[in-house]
C-alpha cells in the first residue's frame, strides 16, 4: 500500500476545462456537484482507501522567527502567491495506477451545465518509512 | 447497558475515591478504568448497585496504581486500611467537581476535554473521535490538565460562569463520533442544574433545549444547511421547547438577569412563532439590546442588525450594520471583520431588492465562511440570485 495526496488548488493549477466558477452554476447544479463528491468520499471509505479529507480556507498568512524575545514577523495574505492550495485527500492504495484513476474520478466531478470539470488535481506520493527488508 | 446511567454515576463515584483521600488525578483515571471495565462486564452480568459496583473497582484500582508507585510504607498502610465509609456525596461534591474541571488557569480546551472525562464519564477515544483528534493527543491534553489542577482545593467554589462557559463550547463545538456532544452538553447542564439553583445555569439549560429542538430540522437530507426561516416548524420538538420555555420562564422570574437568559430568550421568541411570517422581531430587537447591555460583543450586535433589518425593513438593517462598522474599527487599522458580516449584508441587500450586490456579497461571503456547510450554503445563495438575474 502506498498513501498519496491529492491535491486541490484555488489558484496555481493549469484551467480546467469547464471552468465556471461556483457561484455562476444554478443550485441544481452544486447539489450534484455535492453529492458527487460525497458518493466518492463514501466509496473510498468503504473500499477500505480513504485516509483523510479537509478543505482549506482560501486566506491565510506567512510567519517567520524574528529573533530571540521577539513576536514572529507575520505577513500576507499575499495576492501574487501563485500557488494556493485549497483542500486536499489522502487516499492509501495499492499502486500509482490507482492512484491516478482515483484522481480522474474526482476530477470527473460535474460542474456547470452538470458536465464534467475536468478540474488538474496534483497527484504527490507520500514518502514513506523505509522497508525492513533491504537486501 | 444503559450507557448515561453508567455516565451519570462518574461524578459521584470520582467525589467518594475523592472524599476517601485519594488525590484527583489518580481518582480519576481509576474512575475511568472501572468505566471501561463496566463497560465490558455488565452486559453479561449487571450489578445489582451499579454505583457500589463503580466505586469497589474504581477504589480498588486506585489502590492498584497507589501500591505500584508509592512506598512501601504509605501503600502498606493504605492497603491494611478498610476505606471508612465516608460521607455520602451531595450534591456539593458534583458541583466543586465541575468547578475544578473548569478551573480558569485551564485553556478551553482542556476544561472541555476533563469536563466530558471527568464529569461525562466519557472515554478518551470518544472525546478524541468528537474533537477529530488522535487519541494519544486527547490523553496528554487531559494529563497535563489534571497536573494543572492538581494544586486546587477541591473545597473551595469556584465560578459558575466559567463552568457555564466550558458547557456552552460543549455544545456548540465538536464533530460527530459516536457521541452526540450537544446531548451530553444538555445532559450535563441538567446535572449542574440540579446542584446548584442559579438563574443562569437555568438560562444555558433553556437556550441549549430551545436549539436542540430545531436540531432536525436545521439540515436537509443532503446535509445542505436550512436557514431558520426554512425550516419545517412542524418538526421542531415541542416538548423540548416547552421544557426550555417553562426553565426559561421561572429563571427570568428571579430577575437576575444574564447573557444566556437573554438567549435564551430570544430563542424562545423563534420558538414561539408559528411561522417564520409571524415572529415578534420587534421583542426579539429588545432582547438583542439587552444582550449588548451584558456583553457588549461585535457578534451580538451584528444579531441586533438583522432583527433590525425583519423588525424596520432592510434600509433600517443596513444602518444598523453601518454603526456596527463605525464601532469596531479593528486594531491597528487594519479591517479586522465580523464574522458572517458580509453574509447579514448580502441577506439585507437581497431584502432591499438590490440583486446584483446582495449575489456578489454571498460570494465574498462563502470565500470568507469559517466551515463547508456555510461555504456550502452561501454558494448556493450566490447561484441562486445569479440563475434568477441571468434568466
Amino acid at each position: 500500500m502506498a498513501k498519496y495526496l491529492l491535491l486541490k488548488h484555488y489558484r496555481g493549477a493549469p484551467a480546467a476545462v469547464n471552468d465556471v466558477p461556483m457561484d455562476q452554476w444554478t443550485p441544481e447544479e452544486i447539489s450534484a456537484h455535492m453529492q458527487y463528491m460525497q458518493d466518492f468520499a463514501d466509496r473510498l471509505e468503504k473500499t477500505g482507501e480513504f485516509v483523510d479529507g479537509q478543505a482549506l480556507a482560501p486566506e491565510g498568512s506567512w510567519v517567520r522567527y524574528d529573533g530571540e524575545g521577539r513576536p514572529p514577523v507575520t505577513d500576507g495574505p499575499f495576492a501574487e502567491t501563485k500557488d494556493l492550495i485549497a483542500g486536499w485527500m489522502v487516499i492509501d492504495v495499492d499502486s500509482h495506477e490507482r492512484a491516478v484513476e482515483l484522481a480522474g474520478e474526482l476530477s470527473a466531478a460535474p460542474g456547470a451545465g452538470g458536465k464534467p470539470i475536468h478540474e488538474w488535481l496534483e497527484v504527490r506520493p507520500f514518502l514513506s518509512a523505509p522497508p525492513t527488508i533491504t537486501e | 447497558m444503559d450507557e448515561a446511567l453508567l455516565r451519570s454515576l462518574t461524578p459521584s463515584v470520582l467525589t467518594v475515591l475523592v472524599r476517601r483521600g485519594a488525590d484527583f488525578a489518580a481518582a480519576e483515571d481509576a474512575v475511568q478504568d472501572a468505566l471501561v471495565e463496566a463497560v465490558r462486564v455488565w452486559p453479561a452480568d449487571p450489578p445489582r448497585d451499579p454505583k457500589g459496583w463503580l466505586v469497589t473497582v474504581a477504589w480498588r484500582r486506585f489502590l492498584d496504581a497507589t501500591r505500584a508507585e508509592a512506598a512501601r510504607r504509605r501503600r502498606e498502610d493504605r492497603v491494611d486500611e478498610e476505606p471508612a465509609p465516608g460521607p455520602v456525596p451531595t450534591s456539593d461534591d458534583t458541583l466543586r467537581l465541575y468547578f475544578l474541571c473548569a478551573h480558569p488557569s485551564l485553556t478551553p480546551a482542556s476544561a472541555v476535554a476533563l469536563t466530558l472525562r471527568a464529569v461525562g464519564g466519557l472515554t478518551t477515544r470518544q472525546i478524541s473521535q468528537a474533537y477529530l483528534v488522535p487519541e494519544a493527543t486527547m490523553a496528554q491534553r487531559i494529563s497535563r490538565a489534571k497536573r494543572t489542577v492538581s494544586g486546587v482545593r477541591f473545597d473551595r467554589p469556584g465560578d459558575v460562569a466559567t463552568v457555564l462557559r466550558v458547557l456552552y463550547l460543549v455544545f456548540n463545538e465538536g464533530y460527530s463520533g459516536d457521541v452526540d456532544l450537544a446531548a451530553e452538553a444538555i445532559r450535563l447542564t441538567r446535572q449542574l442544574a440540579a446542584a446548584i439553583d442559579h438563574p443562569e445555569v437555568a438560562g444555558l439549560l433553556a437556550l441549549m433545549l430551545l436549539h436542540h429542538a430545531r436540531r432536525a430540522t436545521r439540515t436537509a437530507a443532503d446535509g445542505s444547511l436550512v436557514p431558520l426561516a426554512e425550516q419545517d416548524r412542524e418538526r421542531w420538538d415541542a416538548a423540548a421547547i416547552a421544557e426550555g420555555v417553562a426553565i426559561l420562564q421561572a429563571a427570568l422570574a428571579r430577575d437576575r438577569l444574564g447573557e444566556y437568559q437573554a438567549q435564551a430568550a430570544i430563542a424562545a421568541l423563534h420558538a414561539d412563532a408559528p411561522t417564520a411570517a409571524e415572529t415578534d422581531w420587534v421583542q426579539i430587537v429588545e432582547w438583542y439590546d439587552e444582550l449588548a447591555r451584558l456583553t457588549d460583543s461585535p457578534v451580538v450586535r451584528l444579531n441586533r442588525a438583522v432583527a433590525v433589518g425583519e423588525a424596520d425593513g432592510p434600509r433600517a438593517g443596513l444602518a444598523a450594520l453601518a454603526e456596527l462598522d463605525d464601532a469596531s474599527p479593528g486594531s491597528s487599522g487594519r479591517a479586522h471583520p465580523v464574522p458572517r458580516r458580509t453574509a447579514v449584508a448580502a441577506h439585507l441587500h437581497e431584502r432591499d431588492g438590490d440583486l446584483a450586490t446582495a449575489a456578489r456579497l454571498y460570494a465574498e461571503a462563502a470565500r470568507e465562511a469559517p466551515n463547508l456547510a456555510e461555504r456550502d450554503h452561501l454558494t448556493r445563495q450566490a447561484a441562486r440570485l445569479n440563475s434568477r438575474r441571468s434568466r
